[in-house]
């Protein structure tokens, strides 16, 4: 573990948190002074379940709590959400089959689940993952936490990082910085103290598979190249084992319950289990209890390993590609980084191993690595830390369709954002006013292998005959690796105004309807809170006046003052099961005057008998 | 600092060699290069500006982006000498790259003889193809120190009529590279196709 030079002067400012936004797992962090620490829930667990599940009343179930509900009410229980993110439905058919939650009808650009007659993108799911661990570092900080740096797979394309940052600002966070997550875990190891050298980061999550290779060079953190699959990861092992699992059942008990969420996820967790025994122990039981029925097996990690090979060596093609984009031979890798949950699997660290040639890096805990980078990077953004500096490249090619829908790049793979580009534009019809330009992402030559980003339309141009109007377009990624587009008419020098169309994402104003609804759901939050505060209150205050009627201050009242107490008992009963908790309050205030007589009885009680058993 | 950039929507796109104040030479040492991309990013990086207003951050996004931009070209020997190419008035569209040079006429024919064979389905060819893959290979490496010399020699001209003829004569080696990259090119896609 390294250590860090921290420069806390400014002390006083908002703090910054750094969050990983996991498949399976999210997790919060914060620089403390004596470096990077997670931030427990209030049950002590630093892992919160990337899992969110919908009450009847609207609001949400999130984490472990949320985990337990995933076999009792399946279809409202939303757990991988990030596999979903910034994709359209075309994209997620195949894997949304396993999932016992449904794409709401009409879903087109944006993924819609339906959770049992209300839809939600998957932002919005994604937010109350964020609001809870808003509220976990609130609660721990003792401070309000607005600002936030959030982890992204390195690979993640713009729509998936712009969806990212929807999700924050939707939970009420502004996102100052998406920070890759390889590249996060680089910055947690600290290498660069002991190490002028070229790292290279291994991150195999939950959903997601990263490869970065990185130079590091007094404190300068350049990322040479970076390669990867955002749809690979541990779920697809789970997804295996769960498939042979549920054809197995269905022989077995003469029933194929694969179409039945409790019973699916049941498996799941079975499967889970024992996929995580077996990355210690040589044999492991799949155990299931379902509804009276038994189903066990065991499976060895010899058949384990078999099971999975594939898609471990599905790894590999990335990692290949990176060393060559570096212009690397593995043996020049001086550090192997490993990341994420899944590189627990022995036949994984071997892999890696074989690969690089260097035996890899598992001090920190994979888990926590990226959440622990995310509070440096924070740190970074706030100027706590300031000997460490993080270059990062972006993951895919962007391009522009041109003639015969093929794609002409602009900013290729694995340059140093922010990166930028310019291009000249004009017209093919006399007249014409409107030129549409379609932004597309991904290494292929054709528009139809390509990811489409976004089509941008400039508006407003001077009416000139074909090919006289001149509009240069410039396109710029940020440090966060997403694109925005200026335009301005060469002739005039005017700024062009440009309209931007989301292939697979939410426009400005839907975000912005996010927000308010979400203010509106934290208000109700707020209220139900309050409600449940004063019932705490009343239930001391009647359990006090309880016990006091057993003492005999209470036979010293009289018979009026014992009926007004009374009287307030049935007042604040009567409200007590309401959800108004200005009236259990005022409720609770009329009791505490009617009682202010006995309180004092029995205050000068207790003094007499104090005074009894003291020898003056 | 940034006022130069500033009206940058105005402004044509900042010339990389008086970004990072460094003489037009063609030769550069790369790691002073380096050291020079790591110093202005530690100044630059938008990361030192998150906490600034709006104005500064928007500066700093400018001139990290041209910052890298500029480093990515001028790293590269080839792209280095292409960007010298196209500022000193040099038209070095892929047009250039397509006519064979004369003295690649005959190795060019027997690489497409070969090919066509390896289309039709003959596998008889692929030790030849590999050879001439080889030979195409080793010329692209003579070039590139071919380069290096005629860098050398631009930077030591007098004046910019001298250092002008070099870099015409730099633009013939260069499209005479390019030719021979697209043929280790097409040869490598034949390959991969019948790989895969």
């Amino acid at each position: 573990m390294s250590t860090f030079q921290i420069d806390f002067s400014s002390a006083g400012k908002k703090r910054i948190v750094g969050i990983d936004l996991g498949t399976t797992n999210s997790l919060v962090a914060f620089m403390d002074l004596t470096g990077p620490e997670v931030i427990p829930g209030a049950d002590g667990s630093l892992l919160l379940p990337s899992i969110a599940s919908l009450n009847d009343d609207g609001t949400f179930t999130v984490g472990n709590d949320a985990r337990r509900l995933l076999i009792d009410r399946p279809a409202r229980t939303v757990y991988s959400v990030k596999r979903l993110m910034g994709r359209g439905v075309a994209d997620v058919q195949d894997e949304v089959k396993l999932f016992p939650f449904r794409i709401a009808e009409g879903s087109e650009s944006v993924i819609r689940l339906d959770l049992g007659g209300r839809s939600f993108t998957p932002p919005e799911i994604s937010a109350q993952v964020l609001r809870e661990l808003k509220q976990r570092a609130e609660a721990y900080l003792n401070e309000e936490v607005t600002q936030a740096v959030i982890t992204v797979p390195a690979y993640f394309n713009d729509a998936q990082r712009q969806a990212t940052k929807d999700a924050g600002r939707i939970a009420g966070l502004e996102v100052l910085r998406l920070v890759n997550e390889p590249t996060a875990a680089s910055l947690a190891y600290g290498l660069d103290k002991r190490n002028e050298g070229v790292v290279a980061v291994y991150d195999l999550g939950g959903g997601t598979f990263d490869i970065s290779i990185l130079r590091l060079h007094e404190g300068i953190f350049e990322v040479l190249a970076t390669n990867g699959d955002t749809h690979l990861g541990g779920d697809d092992i789970d997804n295996r084992l769960l498939s042979i699992a549920l054809e197995d059942i269905a022989t077995e008990w003469g029933e194929d319950v694969s179409h039945r969420g409790d019973a699916v996820q049941t498996v799941r967790r079975a499967v889970i289990e024992a996929k995580e025994a077996l990355s210690t122990a040589p044999a492991a039981q799949i155990d299931v209890e379902f509804q009276g029925r038994k189903y066990q097996r065991e499976i060895t990690r010899e058949l384990f390993e078999n099971l999975i090979r594939d898609i471990v060596d599905r790894t590999l093609g990335p990692c290949r590609q990176a060393l060559r984009d570096a212009n690397l031979d593995p043996e020049h890798i001086d550090e192997v980084v490993l990341v994420g949950g899944s590189t627990r699997i022995p036949l994984v660290r071997s892999a890696v191993e074989t690969l690089f040639r260097a035996k890899p890096h598992t001090e920190l805990n994979p888990d926590e690595v990226v959440a622990l980078g995310a509070a440096v990077q924070a740190a970074i953004l706030s100027g706590d830390v300031q000997d460490k500096l993080l270059l990062d490249v972006t993951p895919l090619s962007l391009g522009i369709e041109t003639m015969g829908g093929v794609v002409s790049k602009l900013i290729h793979r694995n340059s140093t954002i922010p990166a930028s580009a310019t291009e000249v534009f004009t017209t093919s019809v006399d007249g014409q006013q409107n030129v549409l330009i379609h932004v597309l992402q991904g290494e292929r030559e054709l528009v139809k292998d390509c990811r489409s980003l976004a089509r941008f339309d400039l508006k407003g141009m001077e009416p000139m005959p074909a090919g006289m109007a001149r509009v240069e377009v410039r396109f710029l990624i940020d440090a966060n690796g997403i694109l925005s587009v200026t335009a301005r008419d060469l002739r005039s020098g005017k700024e062009q105004s440009v309209e931007v169309k989301p292939s697979y994402g939410l426009t400005d104003e839907q975000v912005e309807a996010m927000i308010m609804e979400s203010y509106e759901m934290a208000e109700e939050d707020f209220k139900a809170r309050q409600v449940r505060e004063a019932r705490v209150e009343a239930d001391n205050i009647l359990a006090a006046i309880e016990k006091a009627k057993a003492n005999d201050a209470w036979l010293d009242l009289s018979d009026e003052e014992r009926q007004g107490v009374d009287l307030a008992l049935n007042e604040l009963h009567v409200v007590y099961h309401g959800d108004d908790h200005n009236l259990i309050r005022d409720r609770i205030e009329k009791l505490d005057n009617a009682t202010r007589r006995l309180a004092e009885n029995m205050m000068n009680s207790a003094v007499r008998n104090a005074l009894k058993g003291t020898k003056i | 600092m940034f006022c130069r950039y500033c009206n940058h929507l105005q402004a044509p796109t900042p010339d990389y060699y008086e970004f990072f104040a460094l003489p037009r030479n063609l030769a550069l040492d790369p790691d002073d290069l380096q050291k020079r991309f790591y110093a202005m990013s530690r100044q630059f990086h938008p990361d030192v500006f998150t906490l600034h207003s709006e104005q500064e951050k928007r500066y700093s996004l400018e001139a990290s982006s041209i910052l890298n931009d500029a480093y990515r070209v001028l790293r590269d020997p080839i792209s280095r000498a292409e960007y010298v190419l196209k500022e000193a008035g040099f038209d070095i569209g892929e047009q250039r790259g397509k006519d064979v040079p004369p003295e690649l006429l005959e190795e060019v024919f027997e690489l497409n003889m070969a090919l066509d064979e390896l289309r039709s389905g003959d596998e008889d060819v692929l030790p030849q193809l590999d050879q001439m893959r080889h030979n195409f290979v080793e010329m692209l490496h003579q070039i590139d120190r071919d380069v290096e010399e005629q860098f050398r020699r631009h930077d030591a001209q007098a004046t910019l009529d001298q250092r002008q003829a070099v870099l015409s004569e730099i633009r013939a080696i260069l499209n005479r590279r390019r030719y021979i990259r697209n043929l280790v090119g097409e040869v490598d896609k034949q390959l991969t196709a019948r790989n895969a």
